[in-house]
């Protein structure tokens, strides 16, 4: 709920903050921009001048040039990517959490869970992702979720747990004291208490999902993906087009790390 | 009528630590009792065990005429400690309800009882706001009001004014007489402060160093009924400038020192 009905006078005043908050955060960008584009043409001079061979290095020019021929099936394709990303993060984050919340009511279950947990952060993603292509077959992207979801399990169960044991003590006595349940505990103090650790989980998890459905693709299956565009077009020493997707697959990534970031940013604030 | 609080040959150890021995205890309905004492002689285990967050080792201890768990589970009793302990995800006055929501109260029943108790506290203008935006002294004043929420007939506090600064302090212990005057609840009061003590208590119970026994209990200067009902900083002014003050003062000191001996 919103504090400025109940400071008069407060939304007026945080109207000056914001907009200076606006101008700083363009004064801290410009040098990170100014810095990239800078690569951009010392990139294309090395490219250019020093003669370097396509299948070595395209000049940034001719990957635009690809990225601008190739519009409409970046766009889809980055659809499809994105959307196995979003799938397979949504379960994962879901699972993390009702497994991190039954963890931590059941000393069984927590016993029984980390290590498979921890476990699963160990699996390589190029080892997962050829084995459930064959499972689930090439023509569905269940395999592609699935490896997505394997990888987005473990930051997220791991960050819920944490944030589960973090109550404080006057908050425990205080629960003690008015004889909640442990559900009611949960409810009203754990699991409030573990939201901003839940949402870093989803935040460090959101860029990991991209790479997950990315990576997942080159081993097979349905060619709908900047997966499966990036190694088709190095297979056929197209190196101006898979740099194109991968420019893409980046901005995919970059725009998953955002939501995460602003999901965060959403949910914890009023925080202090 | 039973007593609020009745403690009989009341015993805790913590394993070879001796914390309290033989405490006999009665605090009258609406009586407002002090424990003072130096730091570890078990004052705050003592609230502790009324309030079934701790088992007594030996002894009888009945809160209301029931078991101290009885009482707990039945919200007998309101707590309030030395942090305020508020739930910074939730608003001020869904702070104030969380008592009366644990025990499933319906929404608007509680609503309208937690706008009476921030109104009591001063904070009515405060109620959407979140707790990280009040000061030390109004989360305070949330917590009590989050005590009183389902009307309990005994307060246990435990130096819930321990971390303000010395004006602020002051002011919540006016604050505090008059909600005390208002809901005639009893209050068990744990403090290190002499003056606290007195200016609050009808009673001020002085403990020794661990293990923690009984010195002495002497009369405070509780402004009566009367002067509270409409009580006014400046009042509780008054009796701290008043003889009897310094001599409950002077009474309480000695104690403490000769439980020191």
């Amino acid at each position: 709920m919103n504090r400025a009905g109940a400071v008069p006078g407060a939304a007026g005043v945080e109207a000056g903050p914001g907009e200076r908050r606006g101008a700083l955060q363009l004064a801290r960008v410009w040098p990170a921009v100014a810095f990239g584009i800078a690569g951009l043409v010392l990139w294309e001079l090395v490219v250019v001048l020093g003669r370097v061979p396509a299948f070595l290095l395209p000049p940034p020019s001719a990957i635009a040039a690809q990225i601008g021929a190739q519009a409409p099936v970046i766009v889809s394709t980055a659809a499809v990517t994105g959307g196995n990303a979003a799938a397979g993060l949504v379960a994962g984050f879901v699972l993390g959490v009702a497994l991190a919340l039954l963890a931590a009511r059941s000393r069984l279950v927590q016993e029984l869970a980390t290590p498979v947990v921890l476990a699963a952060s160990a699996v390589p993603i190029v080892a997962l992702a050829p084995v459930f292509t064959t499972m689930f077959g090439s023509t569905t992207e269940v395999a592609r979720r699935l490896v997505v979801t394997v990888v987005v399990i473990v930051p997220v169960f791991v960050s819920t747990m944490r944030g589960l044991r973090q109550v404080q003590p006057v908050h425990a006595e205080l629960m003690t004291a008015l004889a909640a349940t442990p559900w009611q505990h949960a409810r009203f103090v754990r699991l409030p208490g573990a939201v901003p650790y839940i949402m870093t989980g989803l935040r460090l998890a959101a860029p990991a999902a991209v790479i997950a459905a990315v990576v997942a693709e080159y081993f097979g299956g349905l060619q709908n993906g900047l997966g499966s565009r990036i190694s088709s077009a190095a297979a056929n020493t197209a190196y101006a087009r898979a740099w194109a997707f991968v420019a893409a697959a980046i901005a995919v990534g970059l725009l998953f790390h955002l939501a995460g970031l602003l999901a965060e940013r959403l949910v914890t604030r009023g925080r202090s | 009528m039973s007593s609020a609080v009745s403690l009989s040959g009341v015993d805790k150890r913590f394993g070879d630590v001796h914390a309290l021995d033989g405490i006999d205890l009665e605090v009258g309905a609406g009586e407002f009792v002090s424990l003072i004492g130096p730091s570890g002689c078990g004052k705050s285990t003592l609230l502790r065990i009324v309030a079934d967050l701790e088992q007594p080792t030996a002894g009888a201890v009945l809160v209301g005429g029931k078991s101290p768990q009885q009482a707990r589970l039945d919200q007998d009793y309101g707590i309030a400690f030395q942090q305020a302990g508020l739930l910074e995800w939730r608003t001020v006055v869904e702070n104030v309800e969380l008592p009366l929501h644990v025990h499933r109260v319906a929404k608007a029943e509680r609503r309208a009882r937690a706008a009476e108790l921030l109104a009591l506290v001063g904070l009515d203008e405060f109620a959407g706001a979140r707790p990280s935006a009040l000061s030390g002294g109004m989360q305070q004043r949330v917590a009590i009001a989050r005590a009183l929420a389902p009307s309990p007939r005994l307060l246990l506090m435990d130096e819930p004014f321990g971390a303000l600064d010395e004006m602020t302090r002051e002011r919540m212990q006016a604050e505090l007489l008059r909600i005390a005057e208002e809901t005639s609840a009893a209050v068990l009061f744990v403090t290190h402060s002499i003056p606290e003590a007195v200016v609050l208590s009808n009673r001020v119970v002085v403990m020794s160093p661990r293990p923690g026994r009984i010195t002495e209990i002497v009369d405070g200067c509780r402004p009566g009924a009367a002067v509270v009902s409409d009580l006014v900083p400046e009042d509780v002014e008054d009796v701290r400038e008043s003889g009897s003050f310094f001599a409950a003062i002077t009474a309480v000191r000695e104690a403490l020192r000769k439980g020191h001996e």
